[in-house]
């Protein structure tokens, strides 16, 4: 099949468009088969992936499963994967029906709840497969507006200024990006991602309302995309939405978005900024390696103090974030490398932990730390689980946690001795943080009256949570599994950017 | 067989955690048990067959690729592995099975015996690690045991303080281990152990920009190298944890807190004994931060109430002499005092679980006393460790070169000969220390066989009454360790230290040419040979004066030097200083981040410039109820219809 990536990526709208016009009515018969036809769209999505999965040749250079055509007023339409983009692919499909298992309780206007994740699903896959800036960008914000919705409405108390917040940011962010997109449009005449990909972006220092911008159009370009990217991750200081949004969204929002959501920054920094301008990228290493830092360092310490329980792991996610930027801007193998393998960690393990607060929350309807203690008591099976991932959250050596952080220091350390060094004393504090929220919710006499009668998990439960078990003790244990499938991709990538940054520094050197 | 010795626990492990309920307990504590016999037994055969094998690595699969970075699975198997291996199993199968009489009574037994076997996995992982990375994953592995049994009693909340306690200190070990790996991969290309040898030389030619420092390349790796193995040791400064890992289960101290985990430190200092020789100056920090533990532990130790804090300080105290030996190049001594501290140390902290067991779970030795009589084979086997751990035997007397002595004796000996040998600054310096350590061990010792075992009792009538031996089962294991602590020392000492140490330890400790420390320790004056015995001599005749001559005299002395008795009693309130210093403050900082940081300025600067409109837009809202959010969608989409018809009619211009 030549357009399996469309479809892949319009399946799930078509699901929504079948459940808007199929569905009727809201008893709890239409409920049920919403959930169900949404789970089954799910599955066949993640099972169409596969395909594309066992058809990619790793080793191959560029993109594959490429599909171009005209599409309305000049534009055109094109699709492709690399090894960059298909662990995201493959991570999207495969946590949507999990997430979609684990909304089974929600009783609130179920149909349109389907609808929007099944909407939502389209749109992040378009991000991933999109190769025309056009494209890339309709997904990219589109995606803001079916999460906007799910926070906004299937919240908690405080869901419209959390949804506002998280809208706004990331919008403000992206308008920049937008700017920029336009300029790079002028400058290239294309808005074929693999023809800017080939295009070299002026690096020659400017002059700008008085300031001298060294790096010149690039590093202007940078910045706008940063702050479009920056917001995404998020990173120090553009971190604030991202509490507010965890703790209001529904279980299933916050999976989506600590798992896939956030890996969008991560992918468009390997996907525009790191390839399309090198030399911006090399000026600007320091800047994000301090970002990087500060957010690892402060938000574990901020995490710290929380006493609610998604607020907490949604703080360890920033910081978990920036072991990636630092890792990607590294720019060695090690780096990017650990940088990719972190976010596809960092989605099953922070994505299983939202799965996890999800699941005493259905019980209890409440995520204050305070309220819970000596689950360990009546829910053994929750109890191991849960202490999984909190390993893998703290990084333990033989969980994939450990990977991503270990490749991501140890190519860091070979730029910057500083940079790795403040990330190392994250790995301290993550203990801290991860073990002292597991300790106050999970072990302890079980005292409180209201937990007395809790149970432990059921089948549906431990249906959803049992498969990111195994791939997080699998890719711990035989991480290859997931680098081989990008390696080489980083390798091309990283390829490129030596060659241009050492011709723009040939250039300078020629200059003086 | 490697590959079996090191797999076999981890599936015992996992049998047992989590299909117990199919199996039934029973059948889980008798497999893992048996699993870690049939270890220990294929160990020995490794260990008395391999002599002078060397270099053998058997592959896996690979773990980590990326780049040049290209890491394996793998069993490095030489005499160094051999011996730990040794250790390992033995201990662990018999802390196996004394936990199945100790543990009788808990009602979660298939997750203990699942954690101790995952640990000794993981323990095993570590040993036989032939890369960094494998080193450091059996590290963080046993961390996490050691964490999980400390733990162990999750309702108490003392255990799961002092488990988080372990697995943090640990953690700040880790770190300089990690940047130690780092730098490693960084100026070698490679953490293979073979390669990181074979540069060594190199290395110590090597400057290396280290946070703004410019440092030699060899003594910074070694220096972060020990820092982890600092954490690991419990050795000054990152000790605090160890004394309150005591929470854990009596056999969770024998096997993690007294034979393997600790000793893990020791290990790495030795198995980097080729990069160790090219960095004088990080020895020089091993042998003064070792012997300074040593000191520092006895003082404490003398002190402490508690049966098993008392051990603990001590196990604290020898790991101290083990650095020092290291620090001055006595690899070879450094592992034959791990190696028979193994069987003492397990078998004290086993005896004072059987006293425990005894007492109804009573660990202040204030509220025992006159034990002897009551459980008298307990008595015997105590007696036996102490004996060993004084140091107990006929000096100056050799026979086949051979001293005759408890295994303590010899292998402290040893120690104290090499640092005097080294004729060094620090090795006078440790010299000195681990003499007075010596006299101090003594003390405590006694002190607690005293307290414990002699005299009136001072427990109340009805636990005094009822206390009896323990079952078989934990009689058993306390036969073994006996019996190690009394031969082990006599029986290897020509291996480990004596004339066939060459052969024995083959390549697996590396001497550089001008270190002949070793052999120059058997030339020490006769004086340094007998200032051990001798200042154990002493301790135990202060502690007879104090605790059977005049029984008085302790509390008097406490009173009369009120300040330094709490000094010692508070240890040093190091965990008091840390509290002040880093929890405190940490805390602090995180509450302001998050309150004045993100709360205050960050949501202050970006809300105030965005969030202006909020108010008009939440009023808004209110009018439209709940269908305002698809209002702004809506809005939403209009914005992105008109980008795509700008870019449209731009686009469509060429």
């Amino acid at each position: 099949m030549s357009n399996l990536l469309s479809m892949i990526t319009f399946v799930p709208l078509g699901g929504a468009l079948a459940l808007v016009l199929l569905l009727r009515g809201d008893d709890a018969a239409t409920a049920l088969n919403a959930k169900r036809l949404a789970l089954f769209v799910t599955l066949f999505t993640f099972a169409l992936s596969l395909g594309v999965l066992s058809g990619f040749d790793p080793s191959a250079p560029g993109f594959q499963f490429v599909e171009e055509g005209a599409w309305i007023a000049g534009l055109t339409y094109k699709m492709g994967v690399d090894g960059l983009s298909l662990p995201f692919v493959m991570l999207t499909t495969f946590f949507f029906p999990l997430t979609i298992l684990a909304s089974w309780q929600v009783e609130h206007r179920v149909k349109e709840y389907m609808v929007a994740f099944l909407v939502l699903e389209s749109l992040i896959i378009g991000v991933f497969t999109s190769l025309d800036l056009v494209l890339f960008y309709l997904f990219f914000e589109g995606g803001l507006i079916p999460m906007f919705l799910i926070i906004g409405i299937w919240g908690g108390k405080e869901r419209i200024y959390a949804a506002f917040k998280f809208f706004l940011y990331t919008l403000l962010g992206s308008l920049l990006m937008l700017v920029a997109m336009i300029y790079m449009y002028f400058d290239a005449q294309t808005t074929d991602i693999t023809r800017l990909l080939a295009h070299q972006f002026d690096f020659g220092t400017i002059e700008l309302m008085g300031w001298q911008i060294v790096g010149g159009a690039q590093t202007l370009m940078w910045l706008a995309f940063f702050a479009s990217f920056a917001v995404k991750m998020p990173m120090w200081p553009v971190h604030t939405w991202l509490p507010d949004a965890h703790v209001q969204a529904p279980t299933a929002g916050s999976v989506i978005l600590a798992a896939i959501l956030l890996k969008m920054g991560g992918y468009g920094f390997l996907r525009f900024s790191l390839p399309m301008f090198p030399v911006a990228s090399e000026i600007m290493q320091d800047f994000v390696f301090v970002l990087s830092v500060i957010a690892i360092i402060y938000t574990s310490l901020v995490a710290l103090m929380q006493d609610d329980i998604k607020k907490l792991i949604a703080y360890s996610s920033v910081a978990h974030m920036g072991f990636v930027t630092m890792g990607i801007f590294a720019a060695n193998q090690q780096g990017i490398d650990g940088a990719m393998f972190q976010m596809i960690s960092h989605g099953f393990i922070s994505g299983a932990l939202f799965l996890c607060v999800g699941v005493i929350y259905d019980r209890m309807h409440t995520r204050e730390i305070a309220a819970y203690g000596g689950l360990a008591n009546r829910m053994p099976i929750y109890a191991t689980v849960m202490m999984l991932f909190t390993m893998g959250n703290v990084g333990l050596p033989g969980t994939s946690g450990f990977v991503g952080e270990f490749l991501t220091m140890a190519g860091t350390f070979q730029v910057s001795t500083w940079a790795a060094f403040g990330a190392a004393t994250g790995v301290i504090l993550s203990a801290a943080y991860a073990l002292w929220l597991y300790r106050r919710v999970v072990f302890g006499d079980l005292i409180k009256q209201s937990l007395q009668t809790i149970s432990d998990m059921d089948r549906r439960e431990t249906i959803v949570l049992a498969p990111l078990v195994f791939f997080t003790i699998l890719l711990g244990v035989y991480p290859s599994l997931a680098i081989d499938l990008f390696s080489p991709a980083v390798e091309s990538l990283l390829e490129g950017v030596r060659t241009a940054q050492s011709a723009a520094d040939a250039i300078q050197l020629a200059l003086k | 067989m490697y590959t079996a010795i090191l797999l076999l626990p981890l599936a015992g492990a996992v049998i047992a955690g989590f299909f117990h309920r199919f199996t039934g307990e029973k059948f889980a504590m008798y497999l893992t048990t048996g699993i870690l016999f049939f270890c220990a037994i294929l160990s020995w055969i490794a260990f008395l067959s391999g002599h002078g094998e060397h270099g053998d690595t058997v592959t896996l699969f690979t773990w980590i690729a990326s780049g040049d970075l290209a890491v394996d699975w793998a069993i490095r198997v030489d005499t160094l592995t051999h011996v730990m291996l040794v250790v390992v199993t033995s201990v662990s199968s018999l802390v196996h099975l004394y936990s199945i009489g100790y543990m009788d009574e808990d009602d979660a037994k298939p997750r203990f015996f699942a954690y101790l076997s995952f640990f000794t996995f993981a323990m095993l992982a570590l040993v036989t690690g032939d890369n960094l990375l494998q080193i450091f994953f059996g590290w963080e592995g046993v961390g996490v045991a050691s964490y999980l049994l400390i733990g162990f009693w999750f309702k108490k909340a003392s255990a799961n303080a002092a488990a988080i306690k372990a697995f943090v200190v640990n953690r700040v070990g880790d770190f300089g281990f990690l940047l130690g790996l780092f730098m490693v991969f960084w100026l070698v290309g490679s953490i293979e152990l073979d390669d990181v040898f074979a540069a060594a030389p190199a290395l110590a030619e090597q400057t290396v920009g280290f946070l703004g420092m410019e440092l030699n390349a060899a003594e910074t790796i070694a220096t972060l190298l020990f820092i982890g193995a600092m954490g690991k040791s419990a050795q000054l400064f990152l000790h605090t944890w160890l004394p309150d890992a005591m929470e854990g289960p009596t056999p969770v101290s024998a096997l993690i807190h007294a034979a393997t985990m600790v000793t893990a430190g020791v290990f790495l200092v030795c198995r980097m004994s080729p990069v160790m020789e090219y960095a004088p100056d990080a020895l020089f920090l091993v042998t003064v931060v070792g012997a300074s533990t040593a000191f520092f532990a006895a003082t404490v130790g003398l002190v402490q109430n508690d049966i098993k804090r008392v051990i603990a300080y001590s196990t604290c105290s020898q790991l101290g002499y083990m650095f020092a030996a290291a620090g001055v190049g006595a690899y070879e001594a450094a592992m034959f005092h791990l190696f028979t501290h193994a069987f003492f140390k397990a078998l004290l902290f086993l005896g004072a679980g059987s006293v425990i067991h005894a007492m109804h779970h009573e660990q202040d030795m204030r509220k025992m006393g006159g034990l002897k009589a009551k459980i008298p084979v307990t008595y015997a086997m105590m007696l036996a460790g102490t004996l060993a751990i004084t140091g107990v035997g006929v000096p100056l007397l050799t026979i086949l070169s051979t001293p005759i002595g408890f295994a303590g004796f010899l292998s402290k000996d040893v120690i104290v000969e090499t640092t005097f040998a080294a004729h060094s600054s620090a090795g006078m310096y440790a010299f000195w220390l681990l003499v007075a350590s010596a006299c101090m061990t003594s003390f405590y010792s006694w002190r607690l066989i005293f307290m414990t075992f002699h005299g009136e009792t001072r427990a109340d009538h009805h636990t005094y009454d009822h206390a009896h031996e323990s079952p078989n089962v934990m009689m058993i294991p306390l036969y073994v360790l006996a019996a190690g602590a009394v031969l082990a020392g006599m029986f290897w000492y020509p291996e480990f230290v004596g004339h066939h140490e060459g052969a024995f330890w083959g390549p697996s400790i590396f001497n550089s040419a001008d270190n002949h420390v070793l052999h120059d320790a058997h030339d020490v004056p006769v004086w340094v040979k007998v200032s051990p015995f001798i200042a154990m001599l002493v301790g135990l005749g202060t502690a007879w004066l104090m605790y059977i001559r005049a029984p008085h005299l302790p509390a008097e002395l406490a009173e009369r030097h009120q300040p330094l008795y709490q000094f010692l009693l508070n240890k040093w309130y190091f965990d008091e200083i840390y509290d002040f210093l880093l929890v405190r403050p940490a805390k602090w900082i995180g509450y302001t981040l998050w309150k004045k940081g993100d709360g205050g300025t960050i949501d202050g600067i970006i809300n105030g410039i965005a969030f202006s409109i909020i108010p008009r837009l939440t009023r808004f809202a209110g009018r439209v109820q709940s269908g305002f959010v698809f209002h702004y969608a809506f809005a939403m989409l209009i914005g992105v219809s008109l980008l795509i018809t700008w870019f449209a009619i731009s686009g469509g211009a060429h």
